[in-house]
């Protein structure tokens, strides 16, 4: 191959043609285009007729230009052009291939195995023997060195661990060999001694992708919001999309949330997460999106989880006694770590808490339900306290321990003794390893019956042996009692330190960090689920118990291992994750001696050129053609129009779309603010700009009354955009109808449908004073019932007499506007009956959602700036009255719409009358 | 009777009947056309040997006894003698070219196909001999082939002559031998020749009193030139040919040529006393048939 620049030349040779292209160019340029023969009886009238312009017999430049084009490409085509060719330099000795085998590695595992597969196939050629040596894997001893042939299937099956390799240098095999290291791109200890190892015994080569690597460190939370950190071994130049994955309600896994963060500045980066607390505690791990590696996963364990614990006091709280509550300390012991939920009982159990809390609650209100609960796995813990002192808890099945009544009281005014101290906690206890301060001390206790298993349901005692806390078994769950009361009265253990931490060993409050070294040493955990160097969670069933104390050592900082796969792990009710980061590990780039050739992954692949020179060249030949037939005066005529209007039209239609973009539909905030700040008046628009004047007018007027004589006081009113705001903001729409209105799109009938059931009303106005009378149709009139057609509208009849729209604020008979027609609305159930003693139908479900008639009110309503009546009505104050009968028909429908049927709930008020009087 | 004179009458008879079989569709065809001309009177509206009955006068001394017409004697006292419309046969020749040029039709196929110039010529051609001999006229060819005679046996003759194979000659040239003084003619030619030979024969024919029309027939392409680009004409006969670049800037010079030829043809039409028409192949045959009748017609008073 011949290289010039990035471009290499398989069949350099056939470059030479090029040097043919100038002998092209006068064999070319000769050769006219041939013209068309046609038989015409009237050539004897054409002869002797000189052409007017005088043409070069010759090919057009441009056209030869294309040819030659065309020929040149094809002949650098057929030289096999190869863009950014591999040129291999061959090396001698056994070839030993290094992989790191790390979790960093298994992002781009493939174009490993592919490099390695390379590497071997070119030792192959070669003839030289190799081996693969696996860092985070490494055999016991020496790798020998093999045929490479017999290595490539073995490739298929390598993988890489989901730990970092250790610092210790290798066995490597003796003699000399040239190494080739896959580098995983991150600088660890002990790489610089086996780079300088490998280089005393040959050549050294060093693969390594140049983009960084990402990892998520173990999430935590700081105030109520969950924090992932997120490093990298060098800015990332793109956004990083961290996901939050858990099990949605169905069991199903899902992504929950997703949050961007930026590396591009910071090798460190922490993506915030604020979930609610339902949403928080089913996440089970985070992880960076698209990303396959070990490291971009980062489990959850308690510490990211909040319980959900119920409290429930016994006595009603009165105010100004805080610190007298039975649930104060509780509160403040738990909140930090914990929901609390607070409620009945009846409302607590459907919200499902992990812990219920009862603070002095002697006889239970649901025992059944709250039974079943705890046998689900529930558990609940009980406080004592005078009442459940007092109480006969003889019957009561969720106590762990039987109570004797009365309980005792030591250390006070009216009893011998000192209050007592606590016992240590013994071995089985779960309190194990707490210290009781000195200063807690109990000074009343409920007790408890003896019996056989008293003592092994007592986890904590006081100094004289008697129980402090009980714990027994209920199905699934279990109930914890505390012999003393949740607050301060009979006990200064609510006020300790002990306190959260008593709660926290019951797996009630979460943990705030870590578990120490020494606080898992003794414990045994088992592993729940493995993550593999992909990120890819694995079920452990088979695993061996792991001690506490290996376990503390790698949350210390020691990281995964072999030994120890990073995965969940648990130990009774608590687990913990060891994520694949290393707590504290810091990302960064491997550095390589500068002698060492570092081969970036990220090279240019080599990518043959031929396929697409010689596609070139077809198409500049293809050009040729219609260049050609044009130069002839062939490329003519309507069948080549047609072609070509089909051509262009397919070419259009390939193109991206640049249709028009979906028109915004989303309100503008300053109007919707306006509209919702206060009760708004709107009118459809007509598209006749004299309508919708005196529509908005009429509106104004109405505003103005209203403003002036009830408790309701509308802003400016509006002129809807039916396409684009919410119509849930409005109060009232009138609906002049005119009879070339053009129709509202369908998304906007969607919205008005929505609009009148959510209790919307629309004033249709046909504003031709249904002249024509009932079923002949004016114009306005079959407009109307076009564009009502998509409108859900129930069934309509004249107002009835007893109508509610008669009495909600003036007394009417008649709803006038400039015209006195009849109006619709909608019609009244047909079981309605009339109220005894009253003389309108008990109709008090449903306000109109559609007000329908022609007497062009908004006309009648109409005022001028001046606030002077636009349009006269009637003659004389007939005319005057009947401008005001309108104005308070007005006032009578916006009351409907507001106060609903309000007033038609009267014929209620002898029945409530005579309740008072009891 | 012996076998071979059969034989040969069926040859013969064979011979015959393909010869016959040719024609049918010309005249067919060409009936056709005339049937569509509705016949007018032709007589002299003069006494004169006819068979149309033109009026009854007193018989006068002189007449012979056989011509009285006693039937309208007998209702008077006096003799009547009837008389009859003189009716005169003219002799029409017909000449259609039948050069190569005449075989050229710028649409050959496709749904909106022409008929050849050929085609339409000879058709009309027949028509008007159809309609002639239905008027009791001679009709013939120019030329020694075809002497006008009256009767529908001419008929067969003509559609047989005008049905041969054609000249191999680009351009026609009119026949004038055997044309009777002050008989009629009919000329059937696209005209694109050259005018030298024409004007001579119709020279030669202005001498003996002859009177006539000339039917120029062309094919619309001829009359709108839709060529473009380079192209390379030639005539039917290839003996004539022209290269051109642009064949549309050749079309402004083309059609005013075409129009000076046709004013030419209509000068040398009227200073002959003949009638000049064109017509174009795309257009309906009724048309000009009615032309051509109605210009023999005229003339023939």
């Amino acid at each position: 191959m011949t290289v010039f620049g990035p471009i290499g030349f398989t069949a350099p040779w056939l470059l030479l043609g090029l040097s043919a292209l100038p002998v092209l160019w006068f064999l070319l340029r000769a050769v006219p285009p041939a013209p068309i023969r046609r038989r015409f009886p009237g050539v004897a009238l054409l002869l002797g007729l000189a052409d007017e312009e005088v043409q070069a017999e010759r090919t057009p430049w441009w056209l030869l230009a294309l040819r030659m084009l065309a020929l040149a490409a094809a002949i650098v085509g057929f030289a096999g052009p190869v863009l950014n060719p591999v040129v291999s330099v061959p090396g001698q000795g056994p070839l030993l291939i290094v992989e790191d085998g790390s979790w960093a590695s298994a992002r781009d595992w493939s174009r490993r195995v592919a490099r390695m597969k390379e590497a071997l196939s070119e030792a192959e050629g070669a003839g030289r023997p190799a081996a693969i040596l696996m860092l985070s894997d490494p055999p016991p001893g020496p790798q020998p060195f093999a045929a490479p042939g017999d290595l490539v299937p073995g490739l298929a099956g390598l993988k890489p661990a989901p730990w970092e390799p250790g610092a210790d240098v290798p066995p490597l095999p003796d003699g000399r060999f040239e190494t080739l290291w896959l580098s995983d791109g991150l600088a660890r200890p002990g790489r610089e001694a086996l780079a300088d190892a490998l280089r005393a015994h040959g050549a050294l080569r060093v693969w390594q992708p140049a983009v960084p690597v990402l990892a998520l460190g173990a999430a935590r939370i700081v105030e109520a919001e969950v924090h992932v950190p997120a490093l990298a071994s060098a800015p990332v130049p793109f956004p990083v999309e961290v996901t939050a994955v858990g099990l949605d309600p169905a069991g199903i896994e899902r992504e929950l949330a997703r949050q961007e963060i930026s590396l591009s500045a910071a090798t460190r980066a922490e993506a915030i997460f604020d979930l609610p607390p339902e949403l928080r505690n089913r996440v089970t791990r985070f992880e960076v999106t698209a990303l396959r590696s070990a490291g971009s996963v980062s489990l959850t364990d308690d510490a990211v989880k909040r319980r959900k614990v119920a409290l429930i006091g016994g006595a009603p709280t009165r105010e100004g006694l805080a610190l007298l509550s039975p649930l104060h300390y509780l509160q403040q012991a738990l909140a930090p770590s914990a929901d609390l939920l607070e409620g009945t009982l009846d409302d607590i159990l459907i919200a499902k808490p992990d812990v219920i809390v009862l603070a002095d609650v002697a006889t239970l209100a649901e025992p059944d339900r709250l039974a079943e609960w705890v046998e689900e796995g529930g558990l609940l813990l009980r406080f004592a306290g005078p009442r459940m002192a007092a109480a006969e808890s003889g019957d009561d099945p969720l106590l762990p321990v039987r109570l004797r009544a009365g309980g005792r009281s030591v250390g006070g005014t009216m009893s011998w003794g000192e209050p007592r101290q606590l016992a240590p906690f013994p071995e089985a206890s779960p309190f194990f390893g707490l210290t009781p301060p000195d200063d807690v001390t109990v000074r009343a206790q409920v007790m408890a019956e003896p019996g056989p298993e008293l003592a092994e349901r007592t986890i904590a005692a006081l100094a004289d042996g008697t129980p402090l806390v009980t714990r027994a078994r209920f199905g699934q769950g279990e109930v914890v009692l505390f012999h003393v009361s949740a607050n301060a009265e009979w006990s200064s253990l609510p006020l300790s330190g002990l306190f959260p931490q008593m709660l926290e060993r019951l797996a009630i409050s979460a943990r705030p960090a870590q578990p120490g070294q020494a606080e898992l040493a003794g414990t045994t955990w088992r592993a729940v689920k493995l993550i593999d160097a992909f990120g890819r969670l694995e079920g452990a069933e088979a695993r061996s118990g792991i001690p506490g104390e290996d376990l503390g050592e790698a949350l210390a900082g020691a990281g995964a291992g072999p030994a120890l796969p990073p995965g969940l792990y648990a130990a009774e009710d608590r687990s913990v994750a060891l994520n694949a980061l290393a707590p504290g590990r810091e990302l960064s780039p491997a550095l390589w001696p500068l002698d060492v050739p570092v081969e970036g992954g990220e090279a240019p692949r080599a990518m043959p050129l031929k396929g697409w020179l010689v596609l070139a060249a077809l198409g500049l030949l293809a050009l040729d053609i219609l260049a050609a037939l044009a130069v002839s005066g062939r490329l003519r005529g309507p069948r080549v129009a047609r072609a070509m209007v089909v051509l262009l039209a397919l070419g259009l239609g390939m193109m991206p779309g640049t249709g028009l973009r979906a028109e915004e539909t989303t309100m503008d905030p300053e109007r919707a603010i306006a509209a919702a700040s206060n009760v708004v008046l709107a009118h459809m628009p007509t598209g006749d700009p004299e309508v919708d004047r005196i529509a908005l007018a009429g509106l104004q007027g109405l505003s103005d009354t209203l403003f002036a004589r009830t408790a309701v006081e509308p802003s400016e009113p509006m002129t809807l955009d039916i396409e684009r705001d919410d119509l849930a903001l409005f109060t009232l729409i009138y609906w002049p109808v005119t009879a070339d209105q053009p129709a509202p799109s369908p998304q906007a009938y969607a919205r008005l449908n929505r609009y009148l059931r959510g209790g919307g009303m629309i004033l249709f106005d046909t504003r031709d004073a249904d002249l024509l009378g009932v079923g002949s149709a004016s114009p306005a009139a079959r407009r109307l019932q076009a564009l009502a057609a998509p409108l859900d509208i129930p069934p309509l009849e004249p107002v009835p007499s007893d109508h509610v729209l008669t009495r909600t604020f003036y007394l009417l008979q008649t709803f006038p506007g400039r015209y006195d027609g009849p109006i619709w609305v909608e019609a009244a159930p047909p079981d309605a009956e009339r109220a005894e003693g009253m003389p309108f139908r008990n109709l008090n479900d449903g306000v109109t959602p559609l007000v329908i008639g022609g007497n062009d009110w908004a006309a009648a309503w109409a005022e001028d700036a001046r606030g002077l009546p636009m349009f006269p009505i009637g003659r004389g104050s007939a005319g005057d009255r009947q401008r005001e009968i309108a104005l308070r028909f007005g006032v009578n429908l916006v009351m409907h719409v507001l106060t609903g049927n309000y007033k038609s709930d009267q014929v209620h008020v002898p029945a409530l009358l005579e309740r008072l009087g009891q | 009777m012996t076998a071979k004179p059969q034989t040969a009458a069926l040859e013969l008879r064979r011979a015959a009947e393909g010869a016959a079989s040719a024609l049918p569709p010309l005249l067919v065809a060409a009936e056709q056309l005339a049937a569509t001309v509705q016949m007018g009177g032709h007589g002299r509206r003069r006494v004169g040997p006819g068979e149309e009955f033109w009026q009854y006068r007193p018989a006068h001394s002189g007449d012979e006894a056989r011509r009285v017409d006693w039937r309208r004697s007998a209702r008077s006292d006096q003799q009547f003698v009837r008389e009859r419309e003189w009716q005169l046969a003219q002799s029409v020749h017909l000449w259609v070219d039948d050069a190569a040029s005449m075989r050229f039709s710028g649409a050959p196929e496709g749904a909106r196909s022409r008929p050849t110039k050929g085609a339409r010529a000879r058709l009309l051609a027949l028509a008007l001999a159809v309609l002639m001999v239905r008027a009791g006229e001679r009709v013939g060819l120019t030329g020694p082939l075809a002497p006008p005679r009256p009767g529908r046996a001419q008929l067969q003759t003509l559609a047989g002559l005008l049905s041969e194979d054609a000249s191999a000659e680009d351009y026609g040239v009119p026949q004038v031998a055997g044309v009777a003084p002050y008989a009629r003619v009919a000329m059937l030619s696209d005209f694109l020749g050259d005018l030298a030979p024409l004007e001579a024969a119709l020279a030669a024919l202005a001498d003996r009193g002859v009177s006539g029309v000339m039917l120029q027939v062309l094919d619309p392409a001829e009359e709108e030139f839709p060529f473009h680009g380079r192209t390379i004409f030639e005539s039917m006969g290839g003996s004539l040919s022209h290269e051109t670049r642009k064949a549309d800037d050749l079309r402004a010079r083309y059609l005013a040529r075409l129009a000076e030829r046709r004013d030419r043809l209509e000068g040398l039409a009227r200073a002959a006393g003949w009638q000049f028409a064109t017509h174009h192949t795309g257009h309906p045959a009724q048309v000009p048939l009615l032309w051509l009748w109605a210009a023999l017609e005229r003339r023939r008073g």
